[in-house]
């Protein structure tokens, strides 16, 4: 097994995709801003696997700093797994946009920047996986959290033409489309139980399309469908529904 | 919220969070002027249960360090035991003292002070605890041990999370050098067989028996003993021999919704034992079984709680002192047949003897300890409320993790030489209440 870089790895997806990732062999280097919980993280790891696990800092918002970060890594690594994102406070970017640029910020052209120098160093090793988490809330705008939703739509766009673009390099680029999953970042939402998904069972499944060589996932996988019903509903009628 | 535990009574409106992190934790300590911390809720009643807050740390799973000249564990008190067992039985180290789910957390554990098949010789999960991290109502985090804090260690191995929130705890595992187990199974008449049995199998590392409590007569108390000792090499055959720390992989069923009342009812429950007993052989028989089959059989049927359909069960274990076991069982059981309300699995175990400086409120005495389910029904907690009568008149008490309603009465009377001391610990180090369960309120344990 290789070396997978985790960005955001203290959120609730990236900590079970490490985990699992780990126990099958990956040697991981995990990076967030709070270092705090990246040593909590990488302790749990190293105790759970018996190997060092490398812990990085790294700011998304900090544009500037991402290729010094990308050339400082310990070694190139083989994947890239990103679950940075930020919902942020919908209502208050109504109003303020300081919050709409912090959201695409975030969700968008951080991510960008730094999956771009991914994709030219596996572009030249000709191989590499890099897997995007973005969101089922891309698929459609929705008045609840269209700057979110918008940022991720923008995301999935993206990971679709990097898909076509590295496939000739053998590069493989996994588009993962979460629906409800118990995380911090849904922690105040009531979420229907049935729809909602484990972060351990998001991770199994990543895991999984990694092996299968899958492009894009849904998950829970019955998303895919909840999606396509959405996406068939007229405008004219979307456009008075509360959602 | 709506909120209930695994029996699904009771079922309360609750607010329940998440605690993420020390500060997290303290931050919704100060929140809440009453709480109760909760693992997997897998205890069976009210436990873990307060109507105004409910502080889940599942989330604080992070593993601290592991010595494997030791085999010390230092872990946060939110990961559940099947997660430690899928990391080190690989690595050859197995739980101390394991409950029959591993679908409990370390947390959950030391708070309930669990005991397993192994009683008789590990006793409780608190004697292989080093040391726990405690976050007390004043918001510190004190460590406690049998050294340091030692009243409040004491308290809070059994004390089913009302000193406070368990953030960390040390604890011992066990090497073991195959996840199988040797397993004995010895099919006995009565009552007076299976005890003699549990007599001779001291030096057994694991006894326990499941036991038919639908008869009546001569065969009143009819048991299939079953115990085990770990599997060494020797023990299991070459295939096995090449991977003996890797179970092979099994399939798990679930019980998809809570079924209806009628599924449940004398005539399922005595067919299913009479087919239970029956598909044993005769005498004793030998096998070699996985770690999982041995210890978790109920773990691979997922959510079987809803066989009790969604108003739930009621899970009676009690126990009684040795010298008082033969005649008190006989008189419980012998209660139980003429109810008709036998249970599907009842098990029966003995218990060795409990050291003096453990839990205070850990439920474990040298004796017989007898556990059954009931569904949720008028008869069955006027049956239960019965039961509770001659248990304390044979000396005996009942298990407050898997309790739902016993009366205060009934507490003070089984905890009597323990519930004092119990209460002035509680006073010092929560003086105005704020762990507090549906539970602790019911049977007036400080607050």
């Amino acid at each position: 097994m290789g070396c997978m870089l985790i960005l955001g790895a203290t959120s609730d997806i990236a900590r079970a995709v490490a985990r699992r990732f780990a126990g099958e062999g990956w040697r991981l280097i995990l990076a967030a801003r709070s270092t705090a919980s990246l040593l909590r993280l990488s302790t749990d790891i190293q105790v759970r696997t018996g190997r060092e696990v490398v812990s990085v800092s790294f700011d998304v918002l900090d544009i500037n700093s991402h290729k010094d970060f990308w050339g400082n890594l310990p070694e190139c690594p083989d994947a890239v797994f990103c679950a940075v994102g930020y919902l942020g406070d919908q209502k208050l970017a109504e109003s303020d946009f300081s919050e709409v640029q912090r959201i695409v910020l975030i969700n968008y052209l951080g991510i960008l920047s730094i999956l771009n120098l991914a994709a030219m160093a596996f572009e030249k090793n000709r191989k590499g996986l890099i897997i995007g988490v973005s969101s089922v809330a891309g698929e459609r705008g929705r008045q609840s959290n269209y700057f979110y939703g918008s940022a991720k739509a923008g995301f999935t766009a993206y990971l679709s033409g990097l898909r076509n673009r590295l496939s000739p390099a053998s590069v493989q680029v996994l588009t993962v489309q979460p629906g409800f999953v118990m995380t911090a970042m849904t922690q105040n939402m009531k979420l229907p139980p049935l729809l909602t998904a484990q972060p351990d069972e998001v991770a199994e499944d990543i895991l999984r399309a990694t092996q299968k060589g899958k492009d894009v996932i849904y998950t829970k996988w019955f998303w895919r469908y909840i999606i396509c019903l959405v996406r068939l509903i007229p405008e004219k009628l979307f456009k008075r529904l509360k959602l | 919220m709506q909120l209930s535990n695994w029996g699904q009574y009771p079922k309360v409106n609750t607010t329940l969070h998440h605690i993420r992190t020390d500060e997290h934790a303290c931050h919704l300590l100060s929140l809440n002027a009453s709480l109760i911390a909760r693992g997997l809720g897998r205890c069976y009643g009210d436990s873990a249960l307060n109507d105004q807050a409910v502080l889940s740390s599942i989330y604080c799973d992070h593993l601290i360090d592991f010595n494997p000249a030791t085999g010390v564990l230092v872990c946060e008190a939110g990961i559940s035991l099947a997660m430690l067992l899928r990391i080190f039985v690989p690595r050859g180290w197995f739980l101390p003292v394991t409950p029959g789910t591993k679908l409990v957390t370390v947390g959950g554990a030391v708070a309930s002070d669990v005991h397993g098949k192994n009683h008789h010789v590990a006793g409780t999960f608190c004697r292989h605890v080093l040391w726990l991290e405690l976050l007390s109502s004043e918001e510190n985090i004190l460590r406690c041990s049998t050294t340091e804090n030692p009243d409040l260690f004491q308290s809070t191995c059994g004390g089913q999370g009302l000193t406070g929130i368990i953030l960390r705890v040390a604890f011992r595992l066990v090497p073991i050098s195959t996840v199988y187990i040797r397993q004995e199974t010895i099919k006995t008449r009565n009552l007076e067989e299976i005890m003699d049995c549990f007599e001779h199998s001291a030096n057994w590392h694991y006894s326990v028996a499941w036991i038919d409590c639908l008869q009546t007569g001569t065969g009143l108390g009819r048991s299939i003993m079953i115990r085990g000792e770990h599997a060494n090499i020797e023990d299991i055959d070459t295939i096995k021999a090449c991977v003996p720390l890797i179970a092979p992989e099994k399939f798990s069923l679930a019980v998809p919704i809570n079924l209806p009342r009628f599924t449940l009812n004398i005539w399922s429950a005595k067919a299913f034992n009479a087919i239970y007993y029956g598909h044993h052989a005769e005498g004793t028989t030998n096998q070699i079984v996985d770690l999982d089959s041995f210890f978790y059989p109920l773990d691979a049927i997922q959510e079987w709680n809803r066989i009790y359909g969604k108003r739930g069960f009621l899970q009676y274990q009690c126990v009684i002192p040795r010298a008082a076991a033969q005649e008190g069982l006989t008189h419980i059981l012998n209660r139980i047949a003429r109810s008709g309300m036998g249970s599907f699995l009842a098990v029966l175990k003995l218990f060795g003897l409990q050291e003096e400086n453990g839990g205070i409120l850990s439920f474990p005495m040298e004796g017989y300890t007898l556990a059954l389910d009931f569904p949720v029904t008028p008869q069955a907690f006027s049956l239960l409320n019965e039961l509770d009568a001659m248990v304390l008149d044979y000396g005996g008490r009942l298990y407050l993790a898997k309790d739902a309603r016993m009366s205060c009465a009934t507490f003070e009377r089984g905890y009597a030489t323990a519930i004092d001391r119990f209460r002035k610990i509680k006073t010092t180090c929560d003086p105005n209440h704020r762990f507090i369960s549906l539970q602790s309120k019911r049977l007036g344990i400080g607050g």
